[in-house]
Parts: C-alpha cells; sequence; structure tokens
C-alpha cells in the first residue's frame, strides 16, 4: 500500500518552521473578553448573564438555542459590562456579551463537574461534551455533541482525528500532539468508546515525522487506535479527503461523513473534549498560531477565548513593520482577511497569520488560456475554470450540471491559476446564492 | 488611533508564482533548438522570417487590442509564440509578404475576432498555415534545399522512393524552417514534458497511434514490419513539431486527461488517413485542426465524475 493520499491538491511554501518549535505558552487577557453569541454552526446562543453580573473562569455565560447550537463560557472572571453587537473576524456583526476582566482569572469550582469515567454512560458523556460548549474547533464550528448523535451509531466505525494540519503556517496541532499526545489519546478514547463498532484513527501529515513517531509509541499497545501517516499535501485534513486517505470511502458534498461510518475531529476538539471529561472544564480556551513575516516573533498560544486580536499581535512584540499588508484569521488557503484587528478570538480560530505583503489583491486576472492546472489539482474533481465561467455569466442550471455544489472552497484552483484568476471566489460566492436561494 | 489599513480579499491568500507569461516563456525556450536547428539549415531567410512574423504578430496584436479598445496584452507573449510556431511552419522561400499575411490571419482573423487569449477556436499558427497553404499553394509547397528545389522525403516516400532515415532525423532536409529537426523537437517536447508545462498524454497518444497505424498498414501493403519506413513517416512532415507543440496548445485541447487520450489517438488516426490516402504527402496541420474543432465534443463526454458523486449511504 503506497502513502494514504487523495486526488488533486497542491503542495505550497508551507512556513511552519517559524513557529513550529515554539512551546505551547499560555496567554491571559488584560482588556475586557468579547463572546459572540454564533461563534457555532445553528442557532445562536442566549445569553443567561446580564449587565451587572460577576462571572466566574468557566462560567456559563450563554445557553445553547436549540439542539444545532452551543453553550458559552467565560474565560475570564469579572463583570458583565454590556451584551451589545460587536465586529467579529467574519466581519459580521453579532451579538456579544462583553466582560470586563478583572484580572485575577478565579476559576469556578471544576471539580463537582467530574465524574468517574466508569460510572459514566454513554449519555452522560454527550451531555457532558454537550454541557461543555465543545463545538469542531478547526474552524467550521459545527457543535460536536450533533456530531457525535448519528441516526445511525452502529455504522459508525471509524473515528478519525484529523492531525494533517495542511494549512501552511499553522502549527497549533502539531504542538498539541507532541505537547499532550497522552491527553490526546485519551480523548480519542473517550469518542471512540462512545460506539459499540468504532476504532480511532489519528490521520498525521508526513511532514510531521516526530509526532507520528511519538503517538506511534504510545499507542502500540492500544488495540483501537491507529496512527496513520497521510501524505503532505493540501487540502489533506479537508473532511472529505481525510476520510477518502484514510478509509478509501468517498462521500460527495450532500453527506455527512457518518453516512460514511466516520467521524472527523481537529485535534484541539479532541483536547477539549478531554478536559471537559477528565478535567470538568468547559471549553473557554484554545490554541493559537500567531504568526507571518509580519509579526517580531512567533507563538503557540493557549489563549482565552474572548480575548482582543490585536493583545495576541502585541503579545508577540507587534509588528515588526508599520503597515502590515494583511491579517488572516485561519490559514492562508482558507483563512479570513481582517480589516480590524479589535475583534475576539473564538472557537473556531485557529491562527493569526500577518502578511508583510499581499500577493493577491494587487493581481490582474487574465484570460483563462485552459491550461488544465485547475482541473488537475481540484479534490472534488469539478472543473473550476469552466464553472467559473458559468458563474460570471449567472448560468446557474449549467453551474449544476457541472456539480458547482460539490466545490469545497479549497482553493487550490486560485492558487496555481496561471492567469490568476480568482476561480475559488467566483465559485464560492455563487454556491452561496444558491444556498441562500434555497433556504428562501 | 493609529488604525491598520489592511487589504482584504477574499482566500487563498497564497498563489503559485506561475503565470501565463512564463509558461509561453517556457514554450518558446522549447522551441529554441528547432528553431535555431531551423537557421542553420535554410541560412539568414529563415532568421529574418522569425523576425518578421514575431513582430507582425506583437504589432496586430497590439493594434486590434488598441483600436477595440481591451487591454493590450502584447508581452505575455503568447502573440510572439504565436509568431515563432506560424514561422516555423513556413517554406524558407516564401516572399516576406506571407509571413505577414499569415500573422494577420493568425492573430486577427483566428484569435482576436473569436474574443482574443484563450478564446480561439484552433491552433492560429496553423490555422494561419492551412490558411496560405489553400490561398497560395504554389508557394507554399516549393521547397528548396541548398538551392535546388526538390521534393521533401515525405513527398518521395509518398511516390515510393527511397529517403535517408538519419537526415530525416536530424532535419538536414527540406521541409518548413522549423519541422525538419525531429531530433530538436524531440529535445523541446521532453524539456516541456519534464518541466509539466506540457502533459504527456496528447503526444504520447498521438505518435502512438500514429505510428501502430503505419505498423499496420505497411505490414497490409506487404512491406513488412519495415522499421525505416516508420521512422521516415516518423520524422518527417512535421509530426513532432505538431504533436509536442500544436496539439498541445492549452486552448485548443481538451482540458481533462481522458480528453486528452481520445484527442490524441484522433490525431493519429487522421494524420495517418491524410498521409497514406491523402492527396498531399502531409496531414499533421489538417488533422490538428479537425481535432481543434472536435474539442468541444470531446470535453463534453470527457466531464470527470465528481468526488463522491454516486456514493452510498450507510443506513442501518
Amino acid at each position: 500500500m503506497g502513502v494514504l493520499t487523495f486526488f488533486g491538491g497542491i503542495h505550497p511554501y508551507d512556513g511552519k518552521d517559524i513557529s513550529k518549535d515554539k512551546e505551547i505558552v499560555d496567554y491571559l487577557p488584560k482588556g475586557e473578553c468579547v463572546y459572540p453569541l454564533s461563534q457555532h454552526i445553528g442557532t445562536p446562543a442566549v445569553p443567561i448573564v446580564k449587565k451587572g453580573d460577576e462571572v466566574l473562569v468557566g462560567q456559563k455565560i450563554a445557553e445553547a438555542g436549540g439542539f444545532v447550537s452551543a453553550n458559552i463560557h467565560s474565560g475570564v472572571s469579572g463583570t458583565v459590562k454590556a451584551i451589545e453587537t460587536r465586529m467579529t473576524v467574519s466581519g459580521n456583526k453579532v451579538n456579544s456579551i462583553i466582560i470586563d476582566n478583572d484580572g485575577k482569572f478565579t476559576e469556578m469550582d471544576f471539580s463537582k463537574n467530574i465524574k468517574p469515567l466508569e460510572s459514566m454512560y454513554r449519555e452522560d458523556v454527550k451531555e457532558a461534551i454537550k454541557e461543555a460548549g465543545i463545538v469542531g474547533m478547526g474552524g467550521a464550528g459545527f457543535p460536536t455533541h450533533v456530531k457525535l448523535s448519528p441516526k445511525n451509531e452502529n455504522d459508525i466505525d471509524t473515528i478519525i482525528v484529523n492531525g494533517a494540519e495542511c494549512e501552511p503556517y499553522l502549527t497549533s496541532d502539531y504542538r498539541r500532539m507532541i505537547e499532550t499526545p497522552g491527553k490526546l489519546i485519551a480523548g480519542l478514547q473517550i469518542v471512540v468508546n462512545l460506539f459499540d463498532n468504532a476504532k480511532g484513527i489519528i490521520a498525521v501529515e508526513d511532514n510531521k515525522p516526530d509526532a507520528i513517531r511519538l503517538l506511534k509509541e504510545m499507542t502500540a499497545d492500544i488495540d483501537n487506535i491507529t496512527v496513520n501517516a497521510v501524505k503532505t499535501k493540501y487540502p489533506q485534513g479537508a473532511e472529505r479527503q481525510l476520510i477518502f486517505a484514510n478509509t478509501g470511502r468517498e462521500i460527495n458534498s450532500s453527506m455527512l461523513p457518518a453516512d460514511a461510518g466516520c467521524i472527523v475531529h481537529n485535534v484541539d476538539t479532541i483536547i477539549a473534549i478531554y478536559n471537559a471529561i477528565i478535567e470538568g472544564r468547559p471549553l473557554y480556551e484554545r490554541i493559537v498560531t500567531v504568526t507571518g513575516d509580519a509579526v517580531e516573533d512567533t507563538a503557540n498560544f493557549s489563549v482565552r477565548l474572548g480575548t482582543n486580536i490585536r493583545e495576541l499581535i502585541d503579545a508577540v512584540g507587534g509588528f515588526n513593520i508599520k503597515d502590515p499588508a494583511k491579517i488572516i484569521s485561519g490559514g492562508p488557503m482558507m483563512g479570513k482577511a481582517l480589516f480590524t484587528l479589535d475583534a475576539p478570538i473564538v472557537k473556531g480560530s485557529s491562527a493569526l497569520l500577518c502578511f508583510r505583503e499581499d500577493v493577491v489583491s494587487d493581481l490582474t486576472p487574465s484570460n483563462c488560456i485552459r491550461c488544465g492546472r485547475c482541473v488537475e489539482v481540484c479534490p472534488g474533481r469539478v472543473m473550476p475554470n469552466r464553472l467559473a465561467d458559468m458563474a460570471e455569466h449567472g448560468d446557474i442550471d449549467g453551474f449544476f450540471k457541472y456539480e458547482g455544489m460539490e466545490c469545497c472552497e479549497c482553493g487550490c484552483c486560485s492558487y496555481v491559476c496561471p492567469a490568476k484568476r480568482h476561480l475559488t471566489q467566483i465559485i464560492s460566492s455563487t454556491r452561496k446564492q444558491v444556498l441562500a436561494d434555497r433556504k428562501r | 488611533m493609529d488604525e491598520q489599513i489592511m487589504k482584504i480579499s477574499s482566500s487563498p491568500h497564497i498563489r503559485d508564482k506561475e503565470t501565463t507569461t512564463n509558461i509561453m516563456g517556457k514554450v518558446i525556450v522549447a522551441l529554441c533548438p528547432a528553431a535555431i536547428f531551423g537557421i542553420y539549415n535554410f541560412g539568414i531567410r529563415a532568421l529574418i522570417i522569425y523576425c518578421i512574423t514575431i513582430i507582425s504578430c506583437m504589432i496586430f496584436e497590439g493594434l486590434f487590442q488598441k483600436i477595440t479598445g481591451r487591454r493590450v496584452t502584447v508581452l505575455d507573449l503568447s502573440a510572439a509564440l504565436t509568431g515563432l510556431l506560424l514561422a516555423m511552419n513556413l517554406p524558407p522561400d516564401v516572399p516576406y509578404w506571407i509571413p505577414v499575411i499569415g500573422s494577420f490571419f493568425a492573430i486577427v482573423v483566428v484569435k482576436q475576432l473569436f474574443g482574443g487569449l484563450g478564446q480561439n477556436f484552433m491552433n492560429p499558427a496553423l490555422g494561419a498555415r492551412c490558411f496560405l497553404l489553400i490561398s497560395f499553394t504554389g508557394i507554399m509547397t516549393s521547397f528548396s534545399y541548398d538551392a535546388v528545389t526538390m521534393a521533401t522525403p515525405l513527398a518521395e516516400l509518398k511516390a515510393g522512393e527511397r529517403v535517408d532515415v538519419v537526415s530525416m532525423f536530424l532535419g538536414t532536409i527540406p521541409g518548413t524552417i522549423g519541422e525538419t529537426s525531429a531530433f530538436a523537437l524531440i529535445i523541446g517536447g521532453l524539456f516541456l514534458i519534464l518541466l509539466g508545462v506540457v502533459n504527456y498524454r496528447i503526444p504520447v497518444f498521438y505518435i502512438g497511434t500514429f505510428a501502430l497505424l503505419i505498423i499496420i498498414y505497411a505490414m497490409a501493403i506487404g512491406r513488412g514490419f519495415d522499421i525505416s519506413y516508420l521512422l521516415a513517416h516518423l520524422s518527417g512532415g512535421g509530426l513532432m513539431l505538431g504533436a509536442f507543440f500544436m496539439a498541445t496548445d492549452y486552448v485548443t485541447s481538451p482540458i481533462t486527461n481522458t480528453g486528452k487520450i481520445i484527442f490524441g489517438i484522433f490525431l493519429g488516426v487522421m494524420t495517418f488517413l491524410f498521409r497514406i490516402f491523402g492527396g498531399s504527402a502531409e496531414g499533421v496541420s489538417y488533422a490538428i485542426i479537425i481535432g481543434n474543432l472536435l474539442v468541444p465534443l470531446i470535453e463534453k463526454v470527457t466531464v470527470p465524475k465528481s468526488f463522491g458523486k454516486g456514493a452510498v449511504k450507510r443506513e442501518s
């Protein structure tokens, strides 16, 4: 058997060297913390505190607004200053709880949340995960308890931990894997035990041989967990591509991983599950890589949710240039460019990537020369050049016929295009329009 | 407050360095061995014709874009490449107005009138060559070598005469400026394939299919397995120029891998039919042009199956 991989993909400069050897450091916020009520897919959470209330670290401040929703917990102790709309990294104004940080970080008593694992039924575990407000922390923010409650529980045979970290520059999952592998394995064990027929796979790109070696050693005598080295290629960590690489099963955009008997979790999500079940801590911090060529230093921070982004930039010594061209929340392939630093870290913020120069906004797209590079790299096996043409001409029928909805917006087509066409952007805006029309 | 001004754009935020101009440049470099051999083989006239086609192609492109109010993209090297290819497809003795007319037809009629770069339905240089062949047949089919007018080896081969396979492979024979040296063209073609500019499928299936048919044909007419007949057919008549540089033109070849295979096989069959059963000894240009016209059809039937299409849900 060859290296586990998928169809298509690209090999961009990975930029991981500048932050991969930085140990995870706790960062405690100094200023106010902002908690958008919508940091997950689904219904926004509902505040359960009001202005003037005192809160502690780990205290629940907003409750899930439905089944597909998630609780939100404070990462600091202090007073609720306001509940008002604030800007988030996506540029939307979202109703948020603002907490005046007293700087003491007084914690709640988490020990009362802890129950011996042996005494917990599966439903108890899921309930605890739900209570802890855990959502997918790779960026999508799908509530984890929903993911763990598929209709066909007995068909779930594979739990995959996504340790690919295929986005260039990001090193947070890598640090987690080599610094707290025990927690990762124990967390995965908890998830695997929720299903009768499941086994666990930790899938790591083969550019992280030390992590693979370490995890393999530690799982050597665990029967139901294997560590898979997967080929280093973007987007190896895309859910559908990862499932295919590890199990050979294909799913299309209208299916869930559970339809192929799989559940995929981000590394940090598994750590959050461990923290919730074993330590009784809800999700109030996450790991964020601060990196790029426009910051004085790089870091892998364990950050309280709600922390202002500007604070994290200052924590690495600020920018090394007066006007950095671009700040990205997330990786360079799928992250969002920020227009303000006054936004909070949320559950899905994996990185702050700061570039001195922006290669994209100065590009002038020219005519497609039909070189076929986009078709060659497309992991969804669609034809980006043709879809983009159809999208530009408003040909929605053609867009459907040529499977435009199968695009996962990974960005490979834009990346390789020699004519510098903004293929991903054109296709994804049409997809969003179609999805919005469907809802109507 | 010192608010930074940051650039906003949709993801992805990084791009590959490859550009259209780079690609065109690499193809031009790959053509250089054969182009330079053309000058060595036919002398200074060849060099003058290169200059005329390249300059007039660029001027026509720039003028057309200027007049029609489009962005002038002369410097993307695509017009220069068309000019170079056109010159390589002309006999060395043509009067100097022929390359000018050819350039006009290639750039204005075939390329720009259909929307410019990426929109032409056939290869501009080949379109122009075929136009010139039909319009000025005498001029375009008169070949001389060392100041002696003679038939091309392929025509001699068709007439049943013996030909020198070694000089056909090296290129010291009459023919169009850039097509004679199979050796130099193969070097350039391999360079493009190794650089990843050109996909191996079209040349391999084109040349493979053609070779297979020639072998079968030679056996059928009682020549037996005649290796020198096969090599003469492979080396002559611009097959290598066509297979490596004309058929692989991105714009006028199928974009999918399956499509490229079908296209290559089709070209092989058509070239065989033209050469063996056609009126002229050559068939590469017409085969590719007809192939170009079929590309939309080929693409229609070779749309790749999207990832996960037809996958079945597991349900208990």
